[in-house]
């Protein structure tokens, strides 16, 4: 491998380990200095979900939620993605909450009568107007309870 | 060796981030669509909850498996009605005994819940300690910023406010579970996850006052935990590239074969809207069937795992 590929290897590999590390080093930002604040007065539990999602992309998250805890869950997306909607399901796909019916909005309390294993379906909405390049930004979820 | 022009070799490096820019850009503009299955409409009783009956069979660009965290497993603990004991915790001196990655990332796990244990029970001088031990397991894992000096001043200026106590120790576990998943090492992240899922489960068991075990609320928190093995399973596997991950895999099997032996019916959910305080109730009757026989072999082989990630 001559010199002029060597340096260009080792730039460009520099310079992409950069921008990945970058990149997810602003989701971190984005879920402690912005999402984290959505949940007010409920104590963050301490998990990081984040990934960084283009228009349209989906992510799913299970987990369990326990009886007589009170719960909220925030669904943050960076400044420049359209709407992010979130659906919470059951075991049986039921879907017993969607943020769509409240106007895309970020959070939702809710408690348990008894413990259930549950689903998140959390999609970035598209921009009306199409682009050639799709937005894409830091998604973050993040959950809260209280403390008795 | 000949010399080259530096305006021409800019210019071929240029030219190839600029490509390598355009190929991945153009890559990042795939849509994969992941449709969501309709509600089914039957009301039906469940005995067998697993993270698999929830997946549909395309899958989504990113799953998250996500466990209780050290704190919320040691906020179950103490709603339960649980008594500190602090004989129960992982002791701080032990801290030089762990090494490998694997270990510091258990005990990471470990101790953060001992913390969050300790906090909850306003044990000022342990919530110090166990914060020390933690910041250890965490620098031993390359975690520089978790828990900085800053960190463990705010935590002594706020030593006797609870609420303070548990945001912080929230942010260190958020700094160092953040840190492990943007540096690609989300290995090292679910075992300490696992570390302190089963630091709460053995803290849980060994509290259990069989005389009264048909009462004890922390017996419901522990069947409750059969709801979150098939998302440990999921995580782990998910990986197992590390090599320390399948003997965690093994464990957890173990395990798995005797939460399979209790019994979960839950009715079918339904929501209630609280109109004053805008919360939803998730309405649901669930009923279970674990005898204290496999309560006590379900806690023997906690202790048994337990005991192989503690020196």
């Amino acid at each position: 491998m001559n010199k002029i590929a060597k340096s260009t290897l080792f730039i460009t590999t520099i310079f992409l380990a950069f921008s990945s590390i970058s990149a997810s080093a602003q989701c971190k930002g984005f879920a402690k200095k912005i999402c984290k604040e959505e949940l007010e007065s409920y104590i963050h539990d301490g998990n990081y979900h984040a990934a960084i999602l283009t228009e349209g992309e989906e992510a799913e998250l299970y987990k369990t939620f326990y009886s007589d805890q009170d719960y909220r869950v925030a669904i943050c997306g960076s400044d420049n993605l359209p709407p992010i909607e979130f659906k919470v399901m059951d075991v049986n796909k039921n879907v017993l909450f969607s943020n769509e019916d409240v106007e895309y909005g970020k959070t939702w309390d809710f408690k348990l009568e008894s413990s259930q294993q549950l689903k998140l379906v959390v999609k970035v909405t598209t921009f009306e107007q199409t682009s050639d390049a799709p937005a894409s930004g830091c998604v973050a979820i993040m959950f809260g309870f209280k403390v008795r | 060796m000949k010399n080259r022009p530096f305006g021409r070799t800019f210019l071929e490096i240029a030219a190839i981030i600029s490509l390598t820019f355009f190929l991945f850009s153009c890559g990042s503009r795939e849509s994969k669509e992941s449709k969501v299955n309709e509600p089914s409409a039957p009301t039906v009783d469940i005995t067998e909850v697993d993270v698999s009956a929830l997946q549909d069979v395309k899958e989504a660009e990113k799953i998250f498996y996500s466990l209780p965290s050290p704190l919320e497993s040691a906020m179950l603990i103490k709603s339960a009605g649980a008594m500190f004991d602090e004989e129960l915790l992982n002791p701080t001196e032990s801290t030089s005994l762990y090494s490998t990655n694997k270990d510091m990332a258990l005990n990471l796990g470990i101790y953060t819940c001992d913390l969050s244990f300790a906090s909850l029970y306003d044990q000022t001088q342990l919530v110090i300690n166990y914060m020390s031990a933690a910041k250890k397991m965490a620098e031993g894992l390359g975690i520089l910023d978790a828990m900085d000096e800053e960190t463990i001043n705010r935590l002594e200026e706020n030593i006797n406010n609870r609420e303070a106590i548990m945001d912080i120790v929230s942010e260190t576990f958020l700094n160092s579970n953040s840190y492990l998943e943007d540096n690609e090492q989300p290995a090292i992240a679910s075992m300490v996850l696992v570390g302190g899922w089963i630091e709460g489960l053995y803290i849980a068991t060994q509290l259990v006052n069989m005389d009264e075990f048909e009462s004890d609320k922390l017996v419901v928190r522990i069947i409750d935990q059969k709801l979150s093995i098939g998302i440990m399973m999921k995580l782990l596997q998910d990986n197992n590239e590390h090599p320390a991950i399948n003997e965690l895999i093994s464990q957890m099997t173990q395990l798995k074969t005797i939460f399979d032996k209790i019994n979960i019916s839950t009715t079918r959910i339904t929501t209630e809207v609280d109109s004053e305080t805008d919360v939803t109730i998730l309405k649901s009757k669930v009923t279970s069937d674990m005898t204290s026989e496999v309560f006590v072999e379900l806690a023997n082989k906690v202790s048994e795992i337990r005991s192989s990630y503690v020196k």
